[in-house]
């Protein structure tokens, strides 16, 4: 499969927004710095001077309650907002105030929270349509049908059925999206962001609306997609154990601030995080303090997952 | 000078009136998203009502206040009637349809009221109905008296006229801001089904708002045809048209928006076309239109609205 | 040999077509000659505003604006050189070269005109779109009338009478050919996911802008070649055979057959034109009918007769041999 990766080298060290306690592959240089990005809509700061480096094969969480901002962080680093202020660089060339279809051709590729399939079309046509940027015939080639056209079309073709294969989805490949079971279409999602070839992708609540085993499976693949691609990562997500299990470290946002950042052991015991999930009357009631800076340690609590009861919360 | 005052009064007494028939598009724009491409039609029902009343009642033999006041009231009620029944029959089963589809159904309301005009007699009368292609004539409600002012013509007709969509603005503005069926027209306009959850009832809100637009489409052409007395079925063309630029301009879906664009076109068609070239008058409402939607689309008290990802 | 196959390949439908139409040419009475002519150019008209309406999802509605410019320029063309002949040629001949000429440049402006309408439009939403393509629409019709080159209102005198079946059967087959391919191609998939989704096909790197400019340069040069072939069969050349009525009535078409269907265009314009040729004497009424299909078909069944489907999806057999 032809996925490019970052340029390969030394790896970067001590840079912003990563986490020292968090490993690299050596796979190449970061391919991802979010520089102090800001979105603001009128009077509503929905991202707060956000932060976040990332080089391939890192499997970064981004995780917040309702409203943090998380998907906006999303468009503003995949351009469908221009960030009010601040730099989004992939591979160290700034693409911030691009059009999302440039940004993409630079490498970053997302799923959406709504799915966004091109319904009345197939499941082939909706990831050739990811496949576009790899033509190399203009329009009056496709007119004539010139032998590059052809080329192309079947180059198109054969790597968006490798793609439908890696999600699994072959034997669908002839049915119109909307009429996907839920969860293939999730997975086509994915299928046809990854066939624009990308080095970052951003997964934007992939579980929703899944059960438990598939939520395994989605973990599992997850991983395989970045062994297989040499990708980094970002996955919004709420399912707590999912992100948790899945994801090398977190980030936490909460009104459009980053509250909190670290390996997920970490971040699931931060007052902060567990205030924002759960509020202050909870920490009152089980006697959490917040501490004056994050780093301090006074945990008591932690960010119960999904299944587990409040009750079970350690102490 | 006297030039100058001249198309002053004349660009005001015009911008009035699209004002009032801009207003129908933008209440209706702003509580359906829909353009209704049949309001302008609706205005030329109006003239063909108040003529069918005004000859049934007689006024071109024995013209008095009483009689104008009953023409005037009753195209109005008419043409509410008849936009009530155009959006229960042919808008409100489109509610969770794309915009389009609504969009292509105002088009063919549109040509049906205008070809439905256009068609051969079925009831005869004096003016029959359909009244046919054939321009008709609007009696005189009232003796027209024309003064000069400062060299500048104007007549009573003109005053009356201003003095009513004036009249009638103000009452709107009234409406919409103070009342609570007006804060319910903008509760609608903002979020229809979050206002349907509030407890308002939008279909009676949605009903109301076209029976108002359609009346004061009604009345601005009951108020033209004092001084423009020929009347045929294509008579909404043009107006409705300028009207919908004089909305956007304003910022479609908005009340004061409707009536400050009203004024500005009809302001800029009088400069204009008296100034430079008459013939590119009825191409001054078309160039504004592009010029707005290229540079300010959301017009000028509208707010940009972003799309949610 | 590689080049024989490209031709072959790229020409094919041309190369059956021409032939087939010239032999029918001329054997047909005068009266079912015009009325196949007029639902040729229709279906050339439909066709080419799906490409915009249909596949590209943007609600165009100021297609005739652009027959104009390219029946304005054909005219200019033809009018001009009447007197000319070309060196070495016959006079008949010489006359069909300077009509494909003329046909080709009225493509030509109508497709620069497309670009300048569309380039600043296309980032409007889908209501605004068509009231600024119908104003468009009307400012052309507008200037048409106050310049004295183009012939004002009464339009210019004098057209000669040079479309026959052959060339409004090569405009159908070019015109079907082009929307056929496209919607067969990566280019095509392209239109098709602004439509279905604009801000995910954004993402997936399509160039939405771009793309849609483009859909409109060439819907708008084939309805060039429309109003060129239209003027030449009828020897009138006026603004009143381009108001916005007649974008209407492309649009009715395309929305009766389905839009982003093509076999629903061509058999929609087919259906409409012999329908009104039908109703001749009740012509009044024909208007009156439009609209209420119209409505009827909106409150109904507003995909159309097809919706997104073209004549082969309901032949799966075919369908298999054709997608592989």
């Amino acid at each position: 499969m032809s996925v490019e990766v970052g340029n390969a080298g030394a790896a970067a060290a001590g840079t912003p927004g990563r986490d020292s306690d968090s490993k690299t592959r050596g796979w190449g240089d970061t391919c991802l710095e979010v520089k102090k990005v800001t979105m603001q809509f009128g009077g509503l700061k929905a991202l707060a001077d956000f932060e976040l480096t990332m080089e391939p094969g890192e499997l970064v969480g981004l995780i917040g309650p309702n409203g943090a901002g998380k998907t906006t962080a999303f468009n503003a680093i995949t351009g469908v907002y221009a960030p009010t202020s601040g730099e989004v660089l992939v591979c160290g060339e700034q693409v911030n105030g691009q059009r999302p279809h440039q940004i993409c051709g630079r490498g970053i590729a997302r799923t959406f929270q709504n799915i966004r399939l091109f319904k009345e079309l197939t499941a082939l046509d909706n990831v050739r349509i990811a496949c576009h940027q790899q033509r190399r015939a203009g329009f009056i080639a496709s007119f004539l049908r010139t032998r590059s056209f052809l080329d192309d079309e079947a180059r198109i073709t054969k790597r968006a059925l490798e793609f439908l294969d890696v999600m699994g989805l072959t034997r669908l490949r002839d049915e119109r999206a909307k009429n996907l079971p839920y969860g293939e279409q999730r997975r086509l999602e994915i299928a046809r962001a990854l066939a624009t070839g990308p080095k970052i992708l951003c997964l934007d609540e992939p579980a929703a609306g899944m059960n438990a085993s598939e939520k395994v499976a989605l973990m599992e693949l997850i991983r395989k997609i970045r062994d297989d691609f040499k990708l980094a990562i970002l996955v919004i997500e709420h399912d707590m154990r999912l992100v948790m299990g899945v994801s090398e470290r977190l980030v936490v946002l909460d009104h459009g601030v980053t509250i909190a950042r670290g390996v997920p052991e970490k971040v699931r015991k931060d007052p902060k995080v567990i205030e924002a999930y759960l509020g202050d009357s909870y920490l009152e009631e089980k006697h959490i303090a917040i501490p004056a800076h994050s780093g301090e340690q006074m945990v008591e609590g932690e960010v119960p997952s999904e299944e587990s009861s409040v009750n079970e919360v350690q102490a | 000078m006297t030039e100058f005052l001249q198309h002053l009064v004349n660009g005001v007494s015009v911008g009035t009136i699209y004002a009032l028939i801009a207003l129908g598009y933008t209440m209706v724009y702003g509580v359906l998203k829909l353009i209704n491409f049949a309001h302008g039609d609706v205005y030329m029902v109006g003239a063909f009502s108040g003529l069918y009343i005004a000859r049934g009642l007689g006024v071109d033999a024995e013209p008095s206040l009483g009689k104008a006041l009953v023409v005037f009231v009753g195209a109005i009620v008419v043409c509410a009637a008849l936009g009530v029944t155009i959006e229960r029959f042919a808008y409100r089963p489109l509610r969770q349809r794309p915009r389009l589809t609504a969009l292509i159904t105002a088009i063919g309301v549109s040509f049906l009221l205008e070809y439905g005009f256009q068609l051969p007699p079925i009831l005869q009368g004096e003016v029959p109905f359909p009244p046919g292609p054939t321009p008709r004539f609007f009696p005189e409600p009232f003796a027209r008296v024309d003064y000069e002012p400062f060299g500048v013509h104007i007549s009573n007709y003109d005053m009356v006229s201003l003095a009513v969509a004036v009249g009638f603005m103000f009452v709107l503005q009234y409406i919409v801001y103070r009342t609570k069926f007006g804060t319910s027209m903008r509760a609608v306009s903002f979020d229809a089904s979050i206002a349907g959850l509030m407890g308002i009832n939008v279909n009676r809100v949605i009903s109301w708002t076209f029976a108002i637009g359609s009346g004061l489409a009604a009345a601005a052409a009951i108020l033209v045809a004092g001084s423009r007395p020929s009347i045929n079925p294509l008579l909404g063309l043009l107006p409705g048209i300028k009207a919908f630029v004089a909305a956007v301009f304003g910022g479609i879906g908005n009340v004061q928006g409707a009536m400050v664009g009203g004024l500005v076109l009809g302001l800029a068609e009088e400069y204009v076309s008296g100034y430079l070239l008459s013939s590119y008058r009825d191409g001054i409402a078309f160039a504004l239109l592009i010029l707005v939607l290229l540079f300010k689309p959301e017009g000028l008290f509208g707010r940009a609205r972003a799309e949610k990802v | 040999m590689d080049f024989s196959r490209l031709i072959l390949r790229s020409l094919l439908p041309l190369i059956i077509g021409i032939p087939i139409l010239w032999a029918i040419n001329g054997h047909l009475s005068g009266a079912a000659e015009i009325i196949l002519m007029t639902a040729g150019i229709d279906v050339i008209l439909a066709v080419s505003l799906n490409v915009v309406n249909g596949f590209t999802g943007q609600f165009s509605l100021g297609h005739a604006g652009f027959m104009a410019v390219g029946a304005y320029t054909a005219t200019k063309i033809t009018v001009a050189s009447r007197s000319l002949e070309i060196i070495g040629l016959p006079a008949a001949v010489s006359d069909q070269v300077i009509f494909l000429v003329a046909l080709v440049a009225g493509m030509i402006m109508a497709g620069l005109m497309g670009l300048v309408v569309g380039m600043p439009s296309l980032r409007l939403r889908g209501d605004y779109l068509a009231i600024v393509t119908l104003g468009f629409n009307e400012i052309i019709r507008v200037i048409i009338e106050n310049t004295e080159f183009l012939g004002q209102a009464t339009g210019i005198s004098g057209v000669p009478y040079r479309t026959n079946l052959i060339w409004v059967g090569v405009g159908v087959i070019v015109t079907v050919m082009m929307a056929r391919r496209l919607v067969g191609s990566t280019h095509g998939r392209a239109l098709l996911a602004i439509r279905e989704d604009e801000v995910a096909a954004e993402a997936m790197g399509v160039d939405t802008t771009g793309y849609k400019v483009r859909a409109f340069v060439i819907s708008s040069a084939f309805a060039g070649l429309a109003g060129g072939l239209l003027v030449h069969l009828i020897q009138l050349c006026t603004p009143r055979t381009f108001t916005f009525v007649k974008s209407i009535e492309v649009v009715v078409m395309v929305v009766l057959g389905g839009m982003g269907s093509i076999t629903g265009s061509i058999i929609a314009a087919v259906v409409l034109r012999f329908g009104v040729e039908g109703l001749r004497e009740v012509q009044q009424y024909r208007m009156v009918a439009y609209s209420i299909m119209l409505i009827a078909l909106m409150l109904t069944r507003p995909e159309g007769i097809f919706g997104t489907r073209e004549l082969w999806d309901y032949i799966p057999k075919l369908r298999k041999r054709i997608s592989s």
